[in-house]
């Protein structure tokens, strides 16, 4: 039945890409297009006595140039989408005016004939700064000192404490208690596509179209509407091939409302697209949490209660979901497991640095390194194997949906399953007695396993902040061909492939019949976008839906053109055919004998190149007993006999809401050796099971959790944001900023299990996150674990050779 | 103040005039309107511009049009041949050797002038030889199984 799902079927998006044909925003030319510069504080909390535009406005080629005072009063400020009680929002302009916040905050946009033109004229902008002294460590932040906002009296933006059980009877009840203070430090997204942004206005049209590398078209031109002044519906957003995101892009940014505004001011085709030292300055960072943990065991490993107390370091103004991301820490703090008390204390703060945001797991690798960080931390400390632990606080396969005391309902899950393969597939008892002879001839290895779960297809409409619904649209045109528009906006996950097996296997038609399209706002309906590994389980679904419904409509055309009622027909492999029963029959055939050829569907029924043009062929069906669903697609746009209340067309559109999230889970296993002589961390083996519920391209997944893990060596090993304590940005390019390359990375053994969810019909969970969630502990573990011998039971990330080299040579083992 | 070049772009020779200041890959994007070679860092260290000159892997942020004087250079557009992709091309295609594309061309172009340089090579050289072009989407096991495949295309042509 399924001649695509389940299978490794090549990406369709591929052929563009791999040609260099594609294009991205800054592969888009339009004539007469103007090119933004922007002049960014090069301090990080400073105030501005004047900007002296003079020179730079005499510089050839310069056309405008726009300061704070230009546009604070004519753009709205930059949205921020999460609401939580007593949350201090600060009033973030799309360019700075009397103060800057962070290195990078832009001040002036320089507008000029070309890039380079743009980029001289920024040079002479006079800014006049006063320098004040910066907030760059969170926790200090917290306590007092400097402000940054001064109408809020304090750096603190927000506290939020949320869990439930009684934790200090919790932790009181247990045997032992262990604290471990943790940090997850501020990473850089790094898409390899920078941001961009090409706005054209049309005059006449009143009609403004931005091309904008973003994860969510709909939400931003909405967003941008409301900042630019617009009506929404002379907006048009289009997001053409995206270089990536991992939630980078999943924001509403200040250049994009500018961009928009400028071009409706001088009536020209405007664009900017960022450097990479503006991206690692200006787009948002993920993590940045610096807490404590305190968890509970009974002698036997068993968890009685887990809190973590965590200041969250904010940056300077919110971004769409700053503050929202350790509330996402907050949801997973229980695990896989069985905790009947759990507490999350959080103080976000303003610092003098860029937002903070969603970054690929978006607290939930977070969560998933206290955690798994704290089982071990259970497992040392009982003297314990740390995978016993995890298998004694598993809740049971037949404990689903389990209720965690964060207030969620996982779905459902097989944990011992996916621990259990990877524990076989890993050779776990043969590696801890090779870890055992290795010690022995003075060699340092360790075995970190991780037992991750993850919230994923984000999510019913309740918990997120704007919808958390997909829409699909699913038609059939006259010449039999397949058009799916998705409100999903992939940019490498590869759904335009996935979803076109779907389609295909469900319309019976070939793949090639079927073209997904996404990220056009004038031609999409509206959609929500692609993030929080939700585009297939309920972007995907939305197509199902979509289809079921069109084939409902086919259904009864069918019946129509065979003659019979739609109760008599049935679909398979792309055919309608009446039920082989003799009413049936005899009601199809009209007492007539059937023509021999009857049986045949004609396909397909339109030869697109093989005649000429015109008035389309009726199909003909007398005396058939069976039509193509391409054939019932041209009776519908035809029109011409169709059964009574019959809209003509034949389309179906389907915005579908999920009822939970899904919580996909699995088991990665890392294992590590440490050189002596220079401290550095050594792959040799790294072996991960996943389970993502059931799978449409296996090929993507992995190429998923691929990538994820690679994100996850980086922050486990290699990735810092760092600023200095006057809050300049040490890692401003990836000569500074260590994006994993080809030869960190160790060769992944990939495996599955398969726990479908009932959270909707395609059983589907979402994978996007799940590398990045699962793998960071797995590293870290790895790296304590061969590093106990040396008295360590806890390292910070990312773990650097220097660190290492001194634990081994400060210890007498 | 500009200065004229002669260059030989995926077969075709060209001759412009350019701001001596003007960098290769803006000249292939901007000039010529190439745009499948990409620009990721402007510091020649995610390798996303990279072409080949004169048979040479080269990252066209690093180099000025005008130093491209006389030479021959292959773009991601140049490599397919005919119509019938170029076997790194298909093994990037075959293996799932990416995801949003953007490294793609440079990593492309870098593999290719890899197995110019030896025809079969192991995993860890692939990786060695791939060190200067960054991907943040694949993870690389599967850009290194697109090299393997393409090695293996390479090999069995006569």
């Amino acid at each position: 039945m399924a001649r695509y799902v389940g299978q490794r079927v090549k990406r369709t998006e591929d052929p563009r890409l791999i040609k260099g044909l594609a294009h991205y925003v800054d592969d888009i030319r339009l004539p007469d297009t103007l090119h933004v510069a922007f002049v960014r504080s090069i301090y990080a909390h400073a105030r501005i006595n004047g900007v002296d535009a003079g020179e730079a406005l005499k510089a050839p080629g310069v056309v405008a140039i726009f300061t704070g005072k230009d546009v604070s009063e004519k753009i709205g400020p930059v949205p921020c989408a999460s609401a939580l009680p007593e949350l201090k929002v600060p009033d973030h302009r799309v360019l700075a005016t009397d103060k800057v916040y962070f290195v990078g905050h832009p001040i002036a946009a320089v507008v000029a004939a070309d890039a380079y033109a743009a980029r001289d004229a920024a040079e002479l902008l006079m800014i006049d700064y006063e320098e004040l002294p910066a907030v760059v460590n969170a926790e200090e932040a917290a306590q007092g000192g400097a402000v940054i906002h001064e109408q809020f009296g304090s750096n603190v933006a927000y506290k939020l404490t949320a869990g439930e059980g009684d934790i200090v009877a919790a932790l009181a009840s247990a045997d032992r208690r262990i604290k471990q203070r943790i940090i997850n430090q501020r990473l850089a997204p790094v898409a390899m596509e920078p941001r961009g942004v090409l706005a054209r206005y049309l005059p006449g049209e009143q009609e403004l179209t931005v091309w904008s590398s973003t994860q969510i078209p709909h939400l931003l031109r909405t967003q941008l509407a409301l900042m630019i002044g617009i009506p929404e519906n002379k907006l048009r957003v289009i997001t053409p091939e995206v270089g990536g995101g991992f939630g980078s892009k999943l924001n509403v940014y200040a250049e994009e409302a500018l961009l928009g505004w400028i071009s409706m001011q001088l009536g020209r085709p405007a664009k900017w697209i960022e450097t990479r030292r503006e991206n690692m300055q200006a787009t948002i960072h993920g993590r940045g949490q610096v807490g404590e943990i305190e968890i509970g065991c009974k002698a036997d490993g068993t968890v009685t209660g887990l809190r973590y107390n965590v200041v969250a370091d904010l940056g300077a103004y919110h971004q769409l979901l700053t503050p929202a991301i350790p509330t996402l820490t907050g949801l997973m703090l229980s695990g896989a497991y069985k905790i009947p008390a759990i507490q999350i204390n959080v103080t976000g703060v303003f610092t003098n640095k860029m937002a903070t945001d969603a970054y690929r797991g978006a607290g939930r690798p977070e969560a998933t390194y206290v955690v798994e960080r704290a089982i071990d931390l259970v497992a040392a400390e009982l003297g314990l194997d740390p995978v016993a632990v995890r298998r004694r606080n598993f809740p049971a396969p037949e404990e689903f949906p389990f209720k965690t005391a964060t207030g969620l309902f996982y779905d459902s899950g097989n944990y011992e399953g996916a621990l259990a393969k990877a524990l076989e597939n890993a050779g776990y008892e043969r590696l801890r007695e090779e870890q055992r002879a290795a010690r022995e001839q003075g060699r340092i290895v360790g075995i970190g396993v991780s037992t991750y779960v993850e919230i994923c297809a984000l999510g019913p409409s309740q918990a997120m902040p704007a919808g958390g619904w997909e829409s699909a649209t699913v038609r059939i045109e006259p010449t039999g061909t397949v058009t799916v528009l998705t409100g999903a906006s992939p940019h490498g996950q590869g759904q335009e492939t996935s979803f076109a097996q779907l389609a295909a296997d469900e319309l019976g038609v070939d793949m090639g019949d079927v073209t997904v399209v996404h990220g056009d706002t004038a031609i999409v309906q509206y959609g929500i976008g692609t993030f929080g590994s939700r585009a297939t389980a309920v972007g995907g679904t939305a197509v199902f839906v979509a289809i079921e419904k069109l084939k409902e409509k086919a259904s009864k055309i069918a019946a129509h053109m065979l003659g019979t009622d739609a109760v008599n027909v049935v679909f398979a492999e792309g055919v309608f055919s009446i039920k082989e029963t003799k009413k049936a029959a005899a009601a199809a055939g009209d007492g007539k004998a059937a023509d021999a050829d009857s049986d045949e569907v004609p396909e397909p029924v339109v030869p697109v190149g093989e005649g000429p043009a015109g008035a389309l062929p009726e199909p003909e069906t007398e005396g058939r007993k069976k039509v193509s669903i391409q054939e019932v697609a041209l009776a519908a746009h035809l029109a011409r006999e169709l059964p009574p209340d019959t809209e003509p067309g034949l389309s179906a559109t389907y915005f579908f809401e999920p009822k939970n999230f899904t919580f996909p889970f699995g088991t990665h296993i890392a294992v590590v050796e440490i050189d002596r002589e220079t401290g550095e961390v050594k792959f040799q083996r790294y072996v991960a099971v996943d389970d993502c519920g059931r799978v449409i391209n296996p090929m993507l997944v992995d190429g998923q959790v691929q990538g994820g893990i690679v994100q996850s060596i980086g922050q486990a090993l290699y990735e810092e944001v760092v600023y200095d304590e006057q809050g300049q940005l040490i890692t401003g390019t990836l000569m500074d900023y260590a994006v994993p390359r080809a030869k960190m990375i160790p060769w992944f053994e990939l495996d599955r299990t398969e726990t479908p969810t009932d959270v909707n019909p395609l059983g589907v969970k979402g994978v996007g996150e799940a590398g990045t969630i699962g793998a960071t502990p797995a590293i870290v573990n790895a790296v304590v674990d061969a590093l106990s011998p040396f008295g360590v039971r806890h390292i910070d990330m990312p773990i650097r050779p220097e660190a290492v080299w001194r634990i081994i040579n400060s210890s007498d083992e | 103040m500009k200065k004229a070049v002669q260059i030989n772009v995926n077969g075709t020779t060209r001759e412009t005039e350019v701001e001596p200041r003007l960098l290769l890959v803006h000249y292939l994007r901007d000039v010529l309107g190439l745009t499948g070679t990409h620009v990721g860092c402007e510091t020649s260290l995610c390798g996303a511009c990279t072409v080949t000159v004169d048979g040479q892997a080269v990252k066209s942020c690093t180099m000025f049009a005008v130093q491209a004087d006389g030479s021959n250079i292959t773009t991601i557009e140049g490599l397919a041949h005919d119509g019938e992709l170029h076997p790194v091309q298909e093994g990037f295609w075959e293996r799932h050797g990416l995801q949003c594309g953007y490294c793609t061309p440079g990593m492309i172009m870098a593999a290719a002038q890899l197995l110019e340089r030896n025809h079969a090579p192991t995993r860890e050289e692939i990786r060695h030889g791939l060190e200067g072009n960054l991907c943040r989407c694949t993870g690389y096991q599967h850009i290194v199984e697109a090299v393997e495949y393409a090695s293996k295309a390479v090999n069995r042509e006569p």
